[in-house]
């Protein structure tokens, strides 16, 4: 790949064969030195080595609010955590799309489903230590389980699928609760390395679910509720070191760890820190001086570091540029008027001109122009356009023609964006733009992202008391199928009257039955083809306008060894062995 | 006074003759307070300067629809053309600056700045006197009462003031338009962005104008020409906006002045914090909130909006100033 490029430049001029011999010069010690090309992280390793030793230091705009693996539902802490706390599976490090293979990591092989899919069996790795010695066992699994998903009112941070798929969960109330031994019936551990997961209905992507890391063991007697972040026990190749909440975290070696019983983590860096609520323009900063591996969140560049980094060949050498497992779209309200009629809403699908919400949203680095629910990297994804217009730049003539089917000349209605989320706001303004020429008049409302979803966008009774017909949202799957990407936006159940994530409010019978079919077959070609059959009745319905397939410019700093992007970890770095050239 | 010994022929020789026609022409007559202020504020270059800018700016902001049609401007026009989609920024130099767009374009929509700052101006000059108008009016009444009246009224209004003055004014602002962003008073949209910042911005600052016009009214009321008003059966309401009202208005028109630069500020610090104007609509404050992404690699893009707050600000602190000296000599 480096010779074509070289090649290229010598084509130019004559001074470039300079150019071509320096660079030969080079390729000695390729690998150390940064000479990878852009976007090599995305099909490849970049500086595989397994070379030993050094502090790899990561940094972040924000803190998360824990880092407990059974308190939290950040991407980038399942992934970041996977150092400390093993789950029972987990995703292979791998470039891109490969990140998405599932392998067995602290079970020993993927679950045993029987009883047509409501039983599945793990059987636990043996000799797995935490880092005071003492030996994992299948009920520290049940248990982690347990206070994740059955104590909302102590660990609130994460999702709580377990609670809504293990069987009769409705007597119990949770660890801090029910003290007793026993615990949960649905889950079994007829031995210290076996688990058993009794569900209330057949469930496929199980062996995904369990990837969480709420499956990550923790022992009874060490838990410290909401504050075990502090003191986590860590089962993983690394262990903290220090904790300074919202400063720092360090991680050092975990001597008990054994790479006998762990065939993904390799333990290369002898230290790893983590600074928290370093600012943006200081993350972009270290990352080009090599003071820091990685920016942890992995959402990329902030838009003007994007801006020169593109400007100089050589720092663009160093970026990777890739999806994010997320779909960034318009959600039309089906419950406000006059968008409760289909027409109504085709005419939003044509009049809107991706091609200026994509330059708004900082050019296709940020992601590419959709046309499906379905991101184009989530495994199943089939790509068809029901809304096409010439160079996807809108077609006013058509929105017109559906305007006037669904009676109405004018529509007055306001679109929703997150107010702290400038790129969304952005988007907002360019589909404002663009619904204005076919006569629909839409105003801006802005809302903290902290609250748009448990008081604004997601309270269906506040949307239409507003007269919110439109809404901004972005969506990434939970797990990387096409249950956990549709489930939450498109799936009746999931409308609630707060924290809604089905903004449309879509409940199509037919939709709900696909997915509900889909979920409890086991035969995975069948799963996907009917993912792909909801995705278009959706589109059918026009109640999501697709804008853009997000994708993200990270920064790969060239001191990093093993640096891959996975389309698991919504485009970061994938943490597990990334080491370091430096000392 | 002294010659120099060069000044010689016709001019030294006219100047005496020209003296004395001067002082036959014109009848030696009283002038008034105002026009006495006028004489001083003209001989103040700084102040004149700062006022012909404001008057500019208040014809720029009253013909600033008219003028954006008249050029064939429309600030909320994309033209998308023009932006590097990968980097978002302007093609070519200085922020895209061309024929077609003297103060550039902006980053990612294209949009033209000229033609946003000039729909900026009269966002900023509206709300900005219409909050200065709010708070005067608020301001002068109590104040006025405060003072002529005293007693238990003026301990009333003066702790009036002082509960205004605590508030968390920004906290409370930030608050308030953030929780009337949709309709309310049958108002939504613009308008109602416009007077939520003017009813926040005016409601909240008439204490400052209140002390000043209290502590005036507290040494007028005591002067011959009130107590003989009051023997000849004047009322109170007579006396307020009669006898008081008139004589206060040099410091009422100075704080006025001063005023406003204040509430201009705090309208673009609102926009900027994002509970002001809403995007599309354009606004200095908001378009230095865009800027401020872009600053490294844009700074044209900051400098246009910043700029034309800033001349704005010093335009009128400079009439105020002027007039304060103008209107009350002592104060200097």
């Amino acid at each position: 790949m480096r010779r074509s490029a070289v090649a290229a430049i010598a084509v130019v001029s004559s001074a470039s064969l300079l150019l071509a011999g320096c660079s030969k010069a080079d390729d000695g010690d390729s690998g150390a030195k940064g000479s990878a090309k852009a976007n090599a992280a995305t099909t490849g390793v970049v500086n595989a080595s397994d070379k030993k030793g050094g502090t790899v230091t990561y940094a972040m705009a924000d803190a998360p609010e824990s880092f407990d693996p059974g308190n939290t539902y950040y991407s980038f802490i399942y992934n970041f955590s996977r150092l400390y706390a093993r789950p029972l599976t987990t995703f292979k490090p791998g470039p891109g799309e490969k990140g998405n293979e599932l392998v067995a990591d602290l079970a020993e092989s993927m679950g045993v489903p029987s009883d047509g899919g409501k039983t599945w069996t793990y059987k636990i790795r043996k000799g797995v230590k935490y880092s005071d010695g003492t030996p994992v066992t299948a009920k520290d699994v049940k248990y982690a389980v347990e206070r994740s998903n059955f104590a909302r009112d102590v660990l609130s941070n994460g999702p709580n699928y377990f609670q809504q798929l293990l069987a009769d969960p409705a007597k119990y109330k949770g660890p801090y609760k029910d003290k007793s031994d026993k615990g949960l019936d649905s889950i079994q551990t007829p031995d210290d390395h076996t688990i058993v997961f009794k569900l209330n209905k057949p469930f496929a992507d199980f062996d995904y679910l369990v990837s969480a890391p709420q499956t990550a063991p923790v022992p009874k007697a060490k838990d410290k509720g909401a504050d075990y972040t502090k003191s986590i026990l860590s089962s993983g190749s690394y262990k903290f070191e220090t904790y300074k909440d919202g400063q720092q975290v360090v991680l050092v070696r975990n001597e008990h760890w054994d790479a006998k019983t762990d065939p993904l983590r390799k333990q290369y860096p002898d230290k790893i820190v983590l600074n928290l609520k370093v600012s943006q323009a200081t993350i972009d900063k270290d990352l080009m001086s090599g003071d820091i591996v990685a920016d942890l969140k992995g959402g990329g560049v902030d838009a003007q570091t994007q801006a020169q980094i593109l400007s100089k060949e050589d720092l663009k050498a160093n970026t990777d540029n890739t999806y994010g497992g997320r779909l960034v779209y318009t959600a039309i309200n089906t419950k406000v008027k006059p968008f409760d009629n289909v027409e109504c809403r085709k005419a939003v699908q044509y009049a809107i001109d991706k091609v200026s919400v994509q330059t708004s949203m900082g050019g296709p680095i940020r992601g590419d122009i959709a046309s499906t629910v379905m991101p184009n990297d989530l495994p199943g994804h089939e790509k068809f356009d029901l809304y096409p217009t010439e160079g996807n730049k809108g077609d006013a003539a058509k929105a017109k023609q559906h305007l006037k089917a669904c009676g109405q000349e004018k529509i007055s209605t306001f679109i929703s964006a997150r107010s702290d989320r400038q790129t969304e706001v952005d988007a907002a303004t360019a589909v404002v733009a663009s619904l204005k020429k076919v006569g629909i008049d839409a105003k801006i409302k802005q809302y903290p992202s902290s609250k748009y979803f448990s008081d604004y966008a997601g309270v269906p009774s506040f949307t239409k008391k507003e007269n919110i017909g439109l809404m901004m949202m972005q969506w990434g799957a939970d797990w990387p199928t096409g249950y956990g990407f549709l489930q939450q936006v498109v799936h009746g159940k999931a409308i609630g009257q707060s924290g809604n994530t089905n903004l449309s409010e879509l409940n199509d019978p037919a939709i709900n039955k696909l997915l509900d079919d889909a979920i409890a077959n086991t035969d995975e070609s069948a799963r996907k083809a009917a993912y792909v059959q909801v995705d278009k009745k959706v589109m059918e319905q026009a109640a999501i306008v697709p804008l853009s397939y997000f994708k993200v410019l990270n920064y790969r700093s060239p001191h990093g060894t093993n640096m891959t992007t996975s389309a698991a970890w919504s485009g970061q770095y994938d943490y597990l062995n990334i080491g370091t050239t430096k000392k | 006074m002294t010659a120099p010994i060069e000044t010689t022929g016709s001019q030294a020789e006219a100047a005496p003759e020209a003296v004395l026609e001067g002082v036959k022409s014109k009848e030696i007559e009283g002038r008034s307070l105002g026009q006495i202020a006028w004489t001083r504020f003209k001989r103040d270059k700084l102040a004149v300067t700062g006022g012909v800018i404001v008057v500019l700016l208040i014809l720029t902001a009253l013909l600033s629809r008219p003028l954006q049609s008249l050029l064939g401007l429309d600030p909320n026009a994309f033209q998308q053309d023009l932006v590097d989609p990968n980097t978002s920024l302007p093609k070519g130099g200085f922020g895209g600056m061309s024929w077609d767009h003297p103060l550039g374009v902006d980053p990612k929509f294209g949009r033209d700045i000229l033609a946003r700052i000039l729909e900026g101006s009269w966002v900023s000059l509206v709300v900005a006197f219409g909050a200065t108008i709010l708070s005067n009016v608020i301001g002068v009444v109590l104040g006025l009462i405060a003072g002529y009246y005293g007693g238990r009224v003026d301990t009333v209004v003066s702790r009036l003031m002082d509960t205004f003055l605590a508030f968390p004014l920004l906290l409370f602002a930030i608050a308030i338009s953030a929780t009337l962003q949709g309709g309310a008073f049958g108002l939504e949209g613009l308008p109602l962005h416009i007077g939520v910042l003017i009813f926040v911005i005016g409601f909240f600052n008439w204490p400052y104008m209140a002390r000043i016009v209290r502590g005036q009214t507290l040494a007028l009321r005591e002067r011959e020409f009130i107590d003989a008003s009051r023997g000849m059966g004047a009322r109170g309401p007579y006396i307020l906006f009669r006898e008081l009202l008139p004589n206060l208005v040099g410091p009422i028109t100075v704080y006025a002045t001063l005023l406003i630069p204040t509430n201009i500020i705090f309208e673009a610090s609102l926009s900027f914090l994002g509970v002001g104007i809403q995007p599309p609509q354009a606004s200095w404050g908001g378009m230095l909130r865009e800027a401020v992404n872009f600053f490294q690699v844009d700074p044209q893009f900051m400098l246009v909006p910043g700029l034309a707050i800033f001349i704005t600000v010093l335009a009128f602190n400079l009439l105020g100033d002027g007039l304060r000296d103008a209107l009350d000599p002592r104060s200097r």
